[in-house]
């Protein structure tokens, strides 16, 4: 479960990054966050692996406060947490299978279960037997797909998407939809900042809309 | 204690590819460390060996007692039974005038010497005291020196202070130049991290955002400055065996033409151990330095 309580963020310069914004979002819930550029989205995203700190208000996840967590219990958090960017952010000099391990090697996993649940993993966003290939000649949803995979390596109860779609085309990225619709259905939270709402919409998903740093809709599946 | 060992493998492995990715830079590196290594390896190697060449000379000092001319072979005698019963002697032998001209001839002063009309040396008995004790020296220096036939008594050490003086001195003065370039190389491994930390920027920020936690991410640094400095040491042991192979002979050379014997040793097994060892900790000391600085300052 994800709560936001009043939650404000205030950058130097009296600039408001949110206003006070409160939600819950129960799990297993598939919800789209919209809203034009500057709205908060990534603010609010960044809030939830604890790269962002709130000025005020408390952001919880599964009963922990997030906000006031030590630095040195960050990580322990965002390992239990899947994390898409709009930018894949693969290392480039690694290939597919080394990317997607990533995760697993900082938990220390054993490496013959790991290996297994990459395989897995890459199956799962349709890249089975591509492990050996550099990410720089992949497409960029296959690049996408590869961050997706990655993020869903360790099996989190939540993934946080921001903007997945955003430099994809038309075709990708309903394949990449699709996709977050399927880890939905395995039961994972869903969290998705996207600009284009009709993705998603097939699939009635709760849709909260951001405007200036303000939660001005939630609108229910 | 498996997961850790997993860990470090990981790390080892990151630093070796990190190292191994750059060949030339990394050959550059080791050279530097290497060469600011092997000065002081060279120089304490070098005292070393003076130390143990002092050492067979000077086990302890000798008492040369001269004999006037006067002195008969029935004074020699009685002196000979003299010394022979003395407790606080612990061997002595004598070295006739005919004995010490050809000593010194054998040393090379033959063509100074033919020059002489008569032999000027006098007669000696050279003595190890017993115990090596200052006080004991200078009893029998009183003591002997009131013997009848005897000129002179001299206590042969002087030159054997001032030889470990200069010793000392080397031996602080290796220890500033090591703590000097110990420095440099830890300024060395500071700035080749930096540069890491730099060019792999992408990858720590990816790391964090995967959940690697601190040590995670420091860790292929530490390994990446102490193989660095491992090399570096690798380089400085090769390079002090290069300077004992080259100068072995001509050291050889010079030994025997004072009529001595002695050879230049390499480092012992503890030595190099003992030195690549200390080439590592630097490596890993200016690791520790820079990632503290610029992983904190890349968290803010």
């Amino acid at each position: 479960m994800i709560v936001f309580d009043q939650v404000v963020k205030r950058y130097p310069g009296d600039y408001v990054g949110l206003g006070g914004v409160s939600f819950t979002i129960r799990h297993g819930e598939l919800v789209v966050l919209s809203g034009h550029s500057g709205a908060g989205k990534s603010t609010l995203l960044k809030m939830i692996p604890a790269i962002e700190r709130p000025t005020s208000g408390v952001v919880s996840i599964n009963g922990q406060d997030v906000s006031r967590l030590r630095a040195s219990a960050i990580p322990y958090l965002r390992r239990n947490l899947g994390l898409v960017l709009q930018e894949s952010r693969l290392l480039y000099d690694r290939n597919v299978f080394d990317n997607v391990m990533l995760p697993l090697v900082i938990t220390g996993h054993p490496p013959r279960d790991a290996a297994r649940r990459v395989a897995a993993a890459l199956e799962r966003v349709g890249l089975g037997g591509r492990e050996r290939e550099m990410p720089a000649g992949l497409s960029g949803g296959e690049q996408q797909r590869v961050a997706i995979a990655r993020a869903i390596v360790n099996r989190p109860s939540i993934l946080i998407a921001d903007e997945p779609t955003a430099h994809l085309d038309a075709a990708y990225a309903r394949e990449i939809a699709a996709l977050f619709k399927s880890f939905n259905e395995a039961g994972v939270t869903m969290l998705i900042s996207t600009h284009d709402e009709r993705l998603f919409m097939e699939w009635r998903p709760r849709r909260l809309v951001l405007g200036k740093g303000m939660l001005i809709r939630d609108l229910a599946a | 204690m498996k997961n850790w060992l997993y860990l470090h493998s990981h790390a080892i492995g990151i630093a070796v590819r990190r190292l191994l990715r750059q060949p030339v830079g990394t050959l550059l590196s080791a050279l530097v460390v290497g060469i600011a290594l092997s000065l002081p390896a060279a120089g304490y190697l070098l005292l070393d060996n003076v130390a143990s060449l002092a050492r067979g000379v000077s086990g302890s000092p000798e008492l040369s007692i001269f004999l006037s001319n006067e002195a008969s072979r029935a004074d020699i005698a009685a002196m000979d039974k003299r010394l022979g019963t003395d407790g606080d002697v612990a061997s002595y032998v004598f070295v006739s005038r005919d004995e010490a001209m050809r000593q010194l001839e054998r040393s090379g002063l033959g063509d100074v010497l033919g020059g002489l009309a008569a032999n000027p040396l006098p007669d000696a008995f050279v003595v190890t005291p017993a115990a090596a004790d200052p006080a004991l020296y200078q009893s029998l220096l009183a003591r002997f020196g009131e013997w009848d036939k005897v000129e002179h008594v001299q206590l042969d050490s002087a030159w054997v202070e001032r030889l470990h003086a200069l010793l000392e001195l080397g031996k602080s003065s290796v220890l500033l130049l090591a703590l000097l370039l110990g420095i440099a190389m830890v300024i060395v491994t500071f700035n080749t991290i930096r540069l890491q930390i730099l060019t792999q920027r992408h990858e720590i920020d990816v790391s964090r955002l995967l959940g690697a936690t601190d040590p995670f991410i420091r860790r292929p640094f530490y390994w990446f400055g102490s193989l660095q400095g491992l090399l570096g040491g690798v380089v400085a042991l090769a390079t002090v065996w290069l300077a004992v192979y080259a100068l072995a002979k001509p050291v050889e050379g010079l030994a025997a033409t004072y009529g001595a014997v002695f050879s230049l040793s390499g480092p012992g097994a503890q030595e190099s151990v003992a030195l690549l060892a200390f080439a590592a900790l630097l490596g890993w000391c200016g690791s520790e330095l820079s990632v503290r600085r610029h992983l904190r300052e890349k968290l803010s």
